[in-house]
């Protein structure tokens, strides 16, 4: 499924904080946005989510625009797995995952069919969660409990994953095995990936391309190696930085700015 | 629960043994009997199952919506509003028969108002619905003690003990008003369980899993409210059962609104008949009011503790 941006504005309440973005997400595509804290990536995905108001342009999921999707049907395409996750919760993984099959179910329907349980079963397994999952959240640890919520974004059978900062709290172990995880799942679901990445380094070795984010204007968008230079790096974060040239790949070494 | 139902329907003044409460629920049997059960027991113990299903169920919603573990029926000013109206109405001297339907209306107007200052744009904001709760709920008790000190001296005994909560004296004509709104608002609650569990992960991933935000915490304010609305129209403000229940049927079953929720009901009806079952069995009647606050207090106070020291291990 494709994602297409056009002259996409949202912000807050009144207040425009994404201006005129356009670019599109292909199928099996997995684009990491990078920029300044405050550029406006969270908004982005907020905006597409329809959580914030639009205030131009459109979103066309596969060609059709996302304003005729009620809520319930738009999550049944796209997931989303926010910075901020609640890991107190004293429910257990397997609980977790099947509220990912919430979308699919009137209110009335409390039971979970034959193919709600496969659904579950197979995020759970593909997360290498199986054996957790009586374990409660609140007993897992920082890598458990992000893979717990990825699974129950899982079992939410989108087609298109919007993930925030999702490596954030974890160590560089977790880190890359959660972003392989990710790379299973496009290859096997061909689903489509949009993360935000504070770390530029990881965003280059995982994604297919990079879209670069100034105070809301997006700057770039295009294959690592095409996007990381010296000027796109000094325009969104004001730094200096050395490029390296490593057997996976392209990697950043940002300096401070000289005077 | 049948026990307690049986017992509560024994014991009294006048004790009936379980034999004869048979014969009297199919209206055989001594004449005496028949009408101590039929008239006096079977409503009071319906009247005290029926509110402390509502105030149960009522406050699991409510912790459940706001995220808050001291939420309780009585935060979104459901108490005040409806306290004030029965106050007004008794100073006043109007007939006591409107109490039911003037505390109910009373309760669901100043949830109204809480709710209207909590809206804002398309959203409904969890702080400044609490915030708003108590403000109304503290202005409403400044103007309910007013009334009460410019009341005439019988009056304010009567007003006391509606304040206090009591089931004494319930008998069909409140049950016969307010039970088909606490079965409506009992099923639907339970039907509620699934967004309780939705809003329990966060507001942005409720709503990304299909969760409108607004219409699920309006639906769950509404059927709270209904319930804990009912259910002072019966009994007046029962104070506690709203706050612990929750807690209590958590411990048992986990965190689950599809299970808390049923128990909730469950076990606050049967505290509440207990409670009631207690305060009749003294020489002179206590308000049952007054047997779950002294009672709910310490237990409360007991989870509070057992939390912090759990909390404590774990870390």
């Amino acid at each position: 499924m494709t994602l297409l941006l056009k002259d996409f504005s949202t912000g807050y309440e009144n207040k425009i904080i994404l201006n005129n973005t356009n670019f599109e997400l292909k199928e099996s595509e997995w684009i990491g946005i990078i920029g300044a804290n405050g550029s406006g990536k969270s908004t982005l995905l907020k905006g597409i989510l329809k959580f914030n108001p639009t205030f131009f342009g459109d979103v066309f999921l596969n060609g059709q625009n996302t304003k005729i999707f009620s809520r319930k049907s738009l999550s049944q395409k796209i997931a989303y797995l926010p910075q901020k996750i609640n890991n107190s919760l004293n429910i257990t993984v397997e609980e977790l995952v099947s509220l990912g099959r919430s979308p699919y179910k009137s209110f009335w329907e409390f039971n979970l069919d034959e193919k709600d349980k496969k659904i579950i079963n197979e995020a759970l397994e593909i997360l290498d969660l199986t054996n957790l999952k009586y374990k409660y959240i609140n007993e897992l640890s920082g890598g458990q409990c992000q893979r717990a919520f990825l699974a129950m974004t899982l079992s939410q059978d989108p087609e298109i994953l919007l993930l925030d900062e999702p490596t954030t709290f974890l160590d560089i172990n977790y880190q890359l095995k959660f972003l392989e995880c990710i790379n299973k799942l496009i290859k096997f679901k061909k689903l489509s990936v949009i993360t935000v990445l504070h770390d530029i380094n990881l965003a280059c070795r995982f994604c297919n391309r990079i879209a670069i984010f100034k105070e809301g204007n997006l700057i770039d968008i295009d294959k690592p190696k095409k996007v990381l230079n010296k000027n796109n790096l000094y325009k969104a974060f004001d730094i200096d930085s050395y490029l390296i040239e490593t057997p996976l790949g392209i990697q950043v070494y940002p300096v401070s700015k000289k005077i | 629960m049948i026990i307690i139902s049986l017992i509560s329907l024994a014991k009294g003044s006048v004790y009936i043994s379980i034999s004869d409460i048979w014969l009297a629920i199919f209206q055989k049997g001594e004449q005496i009997n028949q009408t101590i059960i039929w008239k006096l027991r079977l409503p009071r113990l319906l009247a005290s199952l029926l509110v402390g299903s509502s105030l149960g169920m009522s406050g699991a919603l409510l912790q459940g919506m706001l995220r808050n573990g001291l939420a309780s029926p009585y935060l979104l000013g459901i108490s005040a509003g409806s306290g004030l109206v029965i106050v007004s109405i008794i100073t006043f001297g109007f007939a006591q028969i409107f109490i039911p339907i003037a505390s109910w209306l009373g309760a669901i107007f100043t949830t109204l108002i809480v709710y209207f200052l909590a809206k804002r744009g398309n959203k409904i904001s969890i702080e400044r619905l609490i915030l708003g709760g108590v403000a109304v709920s503290s202005l409403f008790g400044a103007i309910q003690a007013t009334l009460l000190l410019q009341a005439e001296d019988g009056r304010i005994q009567a007003a006391l003990t509606w304040l206090i909560g009591s089931l004494n004296a319930r008998g069909w004509e409140e049950i016969k008003i307010t039970w088909i709104p606490i079965f409506i608002a009992l099923l639907v609650g339970i039907l509620l369980s699934r967004q309780l569990n939705l809003l329990s992960l966060g507001e942005e991933l409720s709503i990304s899993l299909g969760n409108s935000l607004f219409r699920s915490r309006c639906l769950i304010g509404a059927v709270a409210t209904l319930l804990a609305a009912s259910a002072v129209a019966i009994g007046g403000l029962i104070g506690f059962i709203g706050l612990i229940v929750p807690h209590f049927s958590r411990l048992l079953v986990g965190n689950d609104y599809k299970y808390v929720l049923p128990f909730s009901a469950l076990i606050g009806g049967l505290t509440l008949s207990t409670a009631d079952l207690i305060a009749r069995l003294g020489p002179i009647e206590f308000p049952v009011g007054i047997i779950t606050s002294l009672l709910g207090a310490p237990i409360f106070i007991a989870i509070l503790y057992k939390r912090s020291s759990i909390k404590r291990e774990q870390k």
